[in-house]
């Protein structure tokens, strides 16, 4: 079978990481440094709305979408931090403190029923974990395609968050994984508790920058 | 007539040891799984109280692989074989999502009959997924011809995938910018051939198991599901559109070249475990219809892939995006730093999602009920651990 498998794909793509690998590898021990140097201007680049990625895309904000946004913006003013507006793509970014009542108004106002998966990042060199709420619509058919990237930053030497249980109750599971991968503890959430790792796991948690996998 | 009281004084008179069951003994702890033939590698302590189910609590995990942390050591090119392992079996499509948000964040347009073929793999990928989790469903149920059936027909799709990509479950066909390669020499004839008989075969599969009154007996208003509670649970795919909402992700947000198949969006509104069951068979009579679209509408000729630098990469960014898989919807988030390899991924799977309503329905149910209920979910263990 696997034979088979390189018999036809000598072409480039195929091929071409694979000897790439032994380059990134070589460096790879060196590098950790280097890209957590690098990444963090990734993140902190939605700040400056306007500087790296958006500069092809901004300038023509889908009608639609711009228009939710403006919705969301006049109930809640400058507490909503607009990171980028693409076509079927909104994120925004709010206070820990405000979060909860803004989710409320996206389920309640304006049609976002359920939450599709509860992301975190960690940002090292922010000292911060950002945790985003990607949210849909099925009950309301022009929001099908939408996804609303909802987003709040914690600390990271204590992190803690509201939980959106009460509002979004299909958080449950991804708050709890969450907790566990990234150590945000999410207040009032019923179980911050072991999940999907090992009973017995006794490391930080796995998905923080700083934890390293063996031999990496 | 003396009274049961009257029996336990009696019975402590003459020292013999009899106690009263107190309320905690009634309860009994099952736990179901992690080697349970049917739960996959997956456990659930349930606590039944005589026949009915009181408590669930799901445990996953058996089978984390850490797919996510791994992502962030390899390129965007090494990541594609191991990101289809969570589903082997619909490795296509877990894949094609992956791919998409790559396009996405790194500017490659795919060539349109790269677009085609993918789409045609994924739709035979489907079908494979959809027939060995109804295998499953099958034998769970005690009905071995719905086991060996699918399990037979499998091999249709499984030989055409064959002949397509060179491997037989795991195939990273998908990569960023197209697939890997052209379509074999007389493969649209041999596809239509075999989707054909497949159709035939599916009247079969109807008049054998779905139309059989022990089946209708076993999941008809079981396990039921409504669509207040499917929207508040946020579940996805066959489980959400059983319940009466017409969701599925190659129609409300149209990927590829989705938006130029006429199909249907097929769903039930009773939500019980017979509809969860019945919504994939639907939808693998619908696929049927898509792959014959798909095979004639492709372009005769022309590139299958976009040229990609050797360790593609883009700007700093991130991406979210979804395709329908056998399980729904599929989603990838991946952030960027501009670098070769992803700053973070996060797979968004509809087995996870389905697996908040395993307690749910579960709870009131009797216990024989359980695997109706249970693998009605499309819930695919390896997928929700990740």
């Amino acid at each position: 079978m696997s034979s088979n498998n390189n018999k036809e794909e000598p072409k480039k793509p195929a091929a071409a990481p694979p000897a790439k690998p032994s380059t990134t590898k070589t460096t790879a021990p060196a590098k950790p440094a280097t890209p957590a140097a690098a990444k963090p201007p990734a993140p902190a680049a939605p700040k400056p709305a306007a500087a790296a990625p958006p500069p092809k895309k901004e300038p023509e904000p889908p009608a639609f979408e711009k228009g939710l946004v403006d919705e969301i913006k006049k109930k809640f003013g400058d507490s909503i931090k607009t990171v980028f507006i693409r076509p079927l793509r909104i994120k925004i970014q709010v206070e820990p403190r405000d979060i909860t009542e803004v989710a409320t108004f996206l389920r309640d106002s304006m049609g976002f029923d359920h939450a599709e998966s509860v992301t975190g990042t960690d940002y090292p060199k922010d000292g911060q974990i950002e945790v985003t709420y990607h949210l849909g619509s099925y009950s309301r058919d022009d929001l099908g395609a939408q996804v609303l990237s909802l987003t709040t930053r914690t600390n990271r030497d204590d992190a803690r968050l509201p939980t959106l249980i009460n509002v979004y109750k299909s958080v449950e599971y991804h708050e709890r994984e969450t907790f566990e991968m990234l150590g945000v503890y999410f207040d009032g959430h019923p179980r911050n508790e072991r999940f999907l790792l090992p009973e017995d796991w006794a490391d930080i948690p796995p998905l923080r920058k700083d934890f390293r996998i063996k031999g990496r | 007539m003396t009274s049961l009281e009257d029996k336990f004084e009696e019975s402590k008179r003459l020292g013999l040891q009899i106690v009263k069951e107190s309320e905690e003994d009634r309860l009994m702890t099952l736990s179901i799984g992690p080697q349970h033939p049917g739960s996959g590698h997956f456990r659930f302590t349930i606590k039944v109280d005589g026949d009915y189910i009181v408590y669930c609590d799901p445990d996953p995990g058996y089978v984390h692989r850490g797919e996510e942390k791994m992502s962030e050591y390899r390129n965007f090119i090494q990541n594609i074989p191991h990101l289809e392992r969570p589903v082997i079996h619909d490795s296509t499509n877990i894949t094609y999502a992956y791919s998409l948000a790559v396009e996405e964040l790194v500017g490659i347009e795919v060539p349109r009959r790269g677009q085609y073929i993918r789409a045609i793999a994924s739709e035979l990928n489907r079908q494979v997924y959809t027939l060995y989790w109804l295998a499953i469903y099958g034998i769970f149920l005690g009905h071995s011809t719905m086991f060996m059936w699918p399990t037979g027909d499998r091999e249709l799709f499984i030989d055409l995938l064959e002949a397509l990509t060179g491997a037989r479950v795991t195939h990273a066909f998908n990569i960023p910018g197209g697939v890997r390669n052209d379509t074999p020499d007389g493969f649209k004839d041999r596809c239509i051939r075999q989707v054909r008989y497949f159709e035939k075969r599916l009247k079969e599969y109807e008049d054998i198991f779905y139309n059989n009154p022990l089946f209708r007996q076993r999941t008809e208003q079981v396990g039921v599901l409504t669509k207040e509670d499917a929207i508040k649970l946020g579940v996805a795919g066959s489980v959400l559109r059983a319940s009466g909402i017409p969701y599925d992700i190659r129609k409300a947000e149209p990927y590829d070249i989705y938006n130029e198949i006429d199909f249907k969006v097929q769903y039930m509104k009773t939500g019980d475990s017979f509809a969860r069951s019945y919504v994939p068979f639907l939808d693998m009579k619908e696929s049927c219809h898509i792959i014959e679209q798909l095979l004639d509408k492709m372009p005769q000729s022309g590139e299958v892939r976009a040229k990609l630098q050797p360790n593609p990469k883009g700007p700093p960014g991130e991406a979210y995006r979804r395709v329908e898989s056998g399980r729904g919807a599929l989603g990838y988030h991946i952030i960027s730093d501009g670098t070769p390899k992803p700053y973070r991924v996060k797979i968004s799977v509809g087995s996870f999602r389905n697996m908040l309503a395993l307690p749910f329905l579960l709870v009131g149910q009797k216990l024989a009920d359980m695997p109706s209920v249970y693998w009605s979910l499309n819930y695919w263990p390896v997928e929700a651990d990740r």
